[in-house]
């Protein structure tokens, strides 16, 4: 059953120092909120997980709490690289971070098989690349009935997953709406679960065919609103593409990167995330 | 209007040109993006546009920053997972037209978006691959489209993100991957097409008021030219039009943000 929590108190509770961890979120409803919340919590020698790491992840690598990173695209959508991460691989400041690197379909199929308690995901892939070389967790495996040569990579099972949603009804079923990236995946494979939401309803009155999560499935549940910022959440508000360009200057300096961490992260709560959307709110456009 | 146009305008609307109605393209950010909704927008209305974050049949009014911009779920037919979007989708072999872009480009279309210089060790650490190792083998076959120089266009790229057409001649088949692989290179300067034989992209068409020279110069490879070379027609009236109104659409929606992140 998920517990309703506060996401300070649901962060403590759920991620320990060391742990395997994946905030996940496809350039849609990425939960900010709990990895800001996480950098608060310095809990930090984390193996984190994410298709796409990109400004959070920036964060979390730049604020030394980062041991290790899978991942399948390190760069800030549509703006270009993503500067705290290539300083640590680079110039291994403020740590030199350990990397497995995957391709989208593989990561994709890694997630799914950990949602299906398999120990490793089978596709067709990585033909002729050099990610092969690099990573020994790519391996060859044939088919036991056709003889060909398919590409198996271990199922991914992180100890924590985070994600962010529309939607959870009072007894905690979550609702997911629009680009749904890799979460029901990552809820399901992941021992524990923290879902951020924009708003607790009665009843999700939805689809039959909707994306939801049943409560039994997830730890716990934080009402954030505004939380996927600057991503967005569909029906709620808009992505801030300004505030993906702007991290760009934030994040090419050291020191201003700490600055704006420390006035922006450290010495606020997750309650700001709600202002912050206000002027991105679906209904001011339309 | 003004008809006066630049190279990168060419880029894009040479490559709109190679793209139809019957295509089912699985479309990268960037210029690759702009080429195909440009295309959608003048003769290709019933391309099917896909992007990797699961939107198939999207027809977005504005370019996405991102490949998982609101504007391209809400004009989608329909949004699929992302392992669904692999799987069934790419990995199925539904796509006729894998569109990317590249950061180092070699002679054989194979491209680098992973690390200039050494993986361990790496000079310039690049985003890495994300959905282009399989779409590279998975899509019927490849289009690539970059901006020329020297930086982008080598002999030999640093790293095989995504695999061309290997060492040449019959390399993919060797490895058995099925599917045709880059057939088609559109850039600033012009068009290329793979040797038939060796594999190796050749200047089929040379973009109007351009040189050989100009093209040489920007290029890391010794350039090859086929028997027929001809010139690229230059951008129509209606065609510049709909990219520069694209362009200034989405200009305008990024802009009217604010900068609090």
């Amino acid at each position: 059953m998920a517990e309703f929590i506060s996401l300070k108190e649901g962060v403590s509770k759920t991620l320990k120092k060391g742990d395997t961890v994946c905030f996940e979120g496809f350039t849609h409803l990425i939960p900010h909120a709990s990895a800001h919340e996480v950098v608060r919590q310095k809990i930090d020698n984390l193996t984190i997980i994410r298709m796409t790491p990109d400004v959070i992840y920036d964060q979390l690598i730049g604020m030394g709490l980062v041991k290790k990173m899978i991942f399948s695209y390190a760069g800030n959508p549509g703006v270009g690289l993503l500067r705290r991460f290539r300083d640590s691989v680079e110039k291994g400041w403020p740590n030199k971070i350990e990397i497995e690197e995957h391709s989208h379909s593989a990561m994709a199929h890694a997630y799914e098989a950990g949602a299906a308690g398999l120990p490793c995901a089978i596709f067709r892939g990585y033909m002729g690349a050099d990610l092969k070389k690099v990573n020994s967790n790519i391996k060859k495996i044939e088919c036991p009935f056709t003889g060909e040569e398919l590409t198996a990579v271990p199922s991914l099972k992180p100890d924590v997953a985070f994600i962010h949603a529309q939607k959870a009804d009072k007894k905690g079923n979550v609702l997911i709406e629009g680009i749904l990236g890799v979460q029901k995946e990552a809820v399901l494979a992941s021992k524990k679960s923290l879902v951020t939401v924009e708003e607790i309803v009665d009843t999700l009155d939805c689809h039959p065919n909707a994306t939801v999560l049943p409560d039994w499935t997830i730890s716990f549940i934080s009402h954030v609103p505004g939380g996927a910022h600057p991503s967005y959440a569909r029906g709620y508000y808009k992505r801030d593409n300004a505030c993906y360009i702007e991290w760009d200057k934030i994040a090419s300096n050291r020191e201003k990167f700490r600055e704006w961490m420390e006035e922006n992260v450290l010495k606020v709560d997750a309650d700001v995330f709600k202002s912050r959307v206000e002027n991105l709110r679906e209904d001011r456009y339309e | 209007m003004n008809r006066e146009y630049n190279s990168d305008e060419m880029m894009t609307i040479a490559a709109s040109r190679a793209l139809s109605n019957s295509d089912v393209c699985f479309v990268g950010i960037g210029a690759p993006s702009a080429a195909c909704n440009i295309a959608r927008m003048t003769h290709a209305p019933d391309i099917t546009l896909i992007y990797e974050s699961g939107t198939i049949g999207t027809a977005p009014n504005i370019l996405p920053l991102s490949i998982g911009d609101g504007e391209l779920c809400e004009t989608a037919i329909t949004t699929v997972a992302v392992p669904e979007m692999f799987r069934y989708w790419l990995q199925g072999g539904r796509i006729t037209i894998g569109f990317l872009g590249a950061a180092q480009l070699d002679k054989f279309g194979n491209i680098n978006t992973t690390v200039i210089g050494d993986y361990g060790n790496p000079k310039t650490r690049l985003p890495g691959g994300g959905g282009a190792p399989e779409i590279a083998s998975s899509a019927n076959q490849i289009y690539i489209t970059m901006k020329q120089s020297l930086r982008g266009m080598v002999e030999k790229i640093d790293f095989f993100t995504s695999f061309g057409h290997g060492q040449g001649n019959e390399n993919r088949k060797d490895i058995n991957i099925s599917t045709l692989g880059p057939s088609l290179l559109i850039t600033d300067l012009a068009m290329w097409k793979p040797d038939p034989v060796t594999k190796e992209f050749t200047v089929f068409s040379i973009h109007e008021g351009v040189s050989k020279d100009m093209i040489q110069d920007s290029c890391g490879w010794n350039v090859k030219y086929s028997k027929d070379l001809k010139i690229t027609k230059s951008p129509t009236e209606i065609e510049l039009k709909t990219l520069r109104e694209l362009k200034e659409r989405t200009k305008k929606a990024n802009s009217s943000q604010d900068n609090r992140l």
